[in-house]
């Protein structure tokens, strides 16, 4: 099967993010990059089904030449061909929803997996967007039940089930009071949750490997989509800070607080 | 007349969803920065019973669709039927809670209706056509104002940053009949294994207990001390990573999103990304045997000790205290 799978460039999830004086933007000093984790778990599980059903994972990115970071990192991971979309400059939701929809009609992939969102803007939209645009089945969310320390995730399986004749996928979805199992047949959209898998390291090999792997370049004008952005950020602000509180000596002096002070019970 | 429609939620277990209520409210408030009018719509089995609760807290009208192919959601079934009401009573806002059905549905119901979204939205303000929506960004460690410029625009809401709806007056109940062929759905739903729990829901407990790394994965402690206050248990991403408790139970950015009147943080280091999920709690305590850990520098009241004697300690003093 093909699968393609995108790589965002991201801030890295353990940065300090802080917000520019005049609020046009955040402070890019001493920022470190990485791509997406919820992308990297994309990438993770569409090399597993591979592993087992056979094909190849194609992974996209927009962004300046910076973004080649991102592609190259998932081609390190495994994947064989990447396509950057060459663009300076604000993209949203619905812009990186019309480029991709351009890019699975070229494609025509077998599967899309996608993180649920991205750590910067955290929409959590793009995924749900392209399977309308598409007119393609979606499952967002996508989970499993084994944890981290199972068989099956020390051995790379995935939790996406293809059925016997390869043409419906089983999902398990991440959703409120519990877990919503759903059949979708392909091709569909899948977007990931944090417990779908644990993507692997790029080795050493596999990041020399990348270096010489296709990656094709590709422009919005090219692909006759026009990406002025419907969603404009007027400002951004730090959150109202919490007040640290105070230091309780022990659990009296807590109850205490809790009792008169707070008056919670 | 402009018109503000909210997409009411209907739980597995046939109940209206409480956040739906925070919805309706933070829908009545951009009706009145925008003069229009409120209107929900409500698909089920049978929505008629759902359809005449929630007439009793402010949409002037409610749409209801009753059809056997709405028995349990999927955003294939419920776009078509949200975006064909949207379509034919122009609504200029289409909205939802930002539960796992709201932000798996609205922005496919965006998408056909050519809509720009904001997600997870804190705020509503402007008037008119200049409606700026405050969201999140980087797990909350930036707050944005935004603007959308599609004709039609679509939100989510963070549930706990708006208050519930008040009951007023009575809407007009209005059944539709969606168009849907369900020959074109690709996509089935099979099961929902609900996790089961005695204890209150976390988004709407009125006390929280969450465990983190320093349970080591014993939440016997962190069970005993929510039960005593009649809590509602969480955890932090580690704990939930390392398969010590369900998946559910995570709070933060990338989980649930909470706000009780007390939140108790035993063995949390208080990451970012947790804390963005429980500051907005009215008071927070934290037990961490770790002087330094940054969770204390958000707590109300923090007390440095080993979780494993503190909370038995608590447990009993609260007891004793009632």
């Amino acid at each position: 099967m093909k699968i393609l799978v995108t790589a965002k460039r991201v801030e890295d999830p353990e940065s300090k993010i802080k917000v520019k004086p005049d609020g046009t933007g955040i402070v890019p000093d001493g920022l470190k990059y990485k791509i997406n984790p919820f992308d990297a778990i994309a990438v993770e599980e569409a090399l597993r089904l591979v592993a087992k059903h056979g094909g190849d994972v194609v992974v996209a990115a927009a962004g300046s030449k910076e973004v080649h970071e991102q592609l190259r990192h998932a081609l390190a991971m495994g994947a064989a061909r990447a396509v950057w979309v060459n663009h300076a400059g604000p993209l949203d939701q619905m812009a990186v929803a019309a480029l991709l929809k351009k890019i699975a009609e070229k494609e025509k992939p077998d599967l899309i997996i996608l993180g649920k969102q991205s750590i910067d803007d955290d929409q959590n939209q793009v995924g749900q967007y392209l399977a309308e645009w598409l007119g393609w089945p979606q499952a967002t969310f996508a989970s499993k039940t084994e944890s981290f320390e199972s068989e099956q995730e020390k051995n790379k399986v995935p939790a996406l089930v293809l059925s016997a004749d390869g043409k419906k996928l089983r999902i398990i979805r991440e959703v409120d009071g519990g877990l919503a199992i759903v059949d979708c047949q392909l091709p569909a959209v899948v977007t990931t949750d944090l417990r779908l898998n644990e993507p692997r390291y790029a080795t050493l090999p596999g990041i020399m490997k990348a270096k010489s792997k296709p990656l094709e370049e590709l422009t919005p004008a090219g692909l006759g989509v026009d990406v002025t952005p419907k969603l404009q950020i007027l400002k951004m602000s730090s959150p109202p800070a919490r007040k640290a509180g105070i230091r309780v000596p022990d659990v009296a002096a807590l109850v205490d607080k809790l009792k008169n002070e707070a008056k919670v019970f | 007349m402009p018109i503000v429609l909210i997409v009411a939620e209907q739980q597995p277990d046939g109940k209206l969803r409480k956040a739906t209520l925070h919805a309706l409210s933070a829908g009545k408030k951009l009706a009145e920065k925008t003069g229009a009018q409120l209107h929900a719509v409500v698909l089920a089995k049978d929505a008629t019973p759902l359809a005449e609760e929630l007439k009793g807290y402010g949409p002037a009208v409610v749409h209801a669709a009753s059809a056997p192919l709405f028995e349990h959601y999927l955003a294939e079934t419920f776009t078509p039927a949200i975006a064909q009401l949207a379509d034919s009573i122009k609504a200029d806002f289409v909205g939802a809670a930002s539960t796992a059905m709201g932000k798996d549905l609205l922005p496919r119901v965006a998408a056909k209706l050519n809509a720009a979204m904001a997600s997870d939205v804190m705020k509503i303000e402007g008037s008119g056509a200049d409606i700026v929506f405050t969201r999140p960004m980087w797990a909350g460690s930036v707050i944005a104002d935004v603007k959308l410029t599609t004709p039609v625009k679509a939100f989510t809401v963070r549930a706990t940053e708006f208050p519930v709806a008040e009951k007023s007056g009575a809407g007009e109940v209005r059944p539709f009949a969606p168009n849907v062929d369900a020959a074109s759905i690709r996509s089935a739903f099979v099961e929902f294994k609900e996790v089961k729990s005695a204890r209150p829901q976390l988004t709407e407990a009125r006390v929280v207990v969450s465990g983190g790394r320093g349970t080591k994965g014993d939440f016997k402690e962190i069970e005993a001390l929510a039960d005593e206050l009649g809590a509602a248990v969480g955890a932090s991403r580690a704990v939930v990573d390392a398969g010590w408790v369900p998946n559910d139970l995570q709070v933060g950015q990338t989980g649930k999103v909470v706000a009780p009147q007390l939140y108790i943080a035993a063995g949390i280091s208080g990451a970012i990304q947790h804390v963005a999920g429980m500051k907005g709690s009215k008071t927070i305590v934290a037990i961490n045997n770790n002087p330094e850990a940054p969770i204390f520098q958000i707590a109300d009241y923090g007390l440095v000790g080993d979780l494993f004697k503190v909370l038995p300690e608590l447990r009993a003093a609260i007891k004793a205290a009632r």
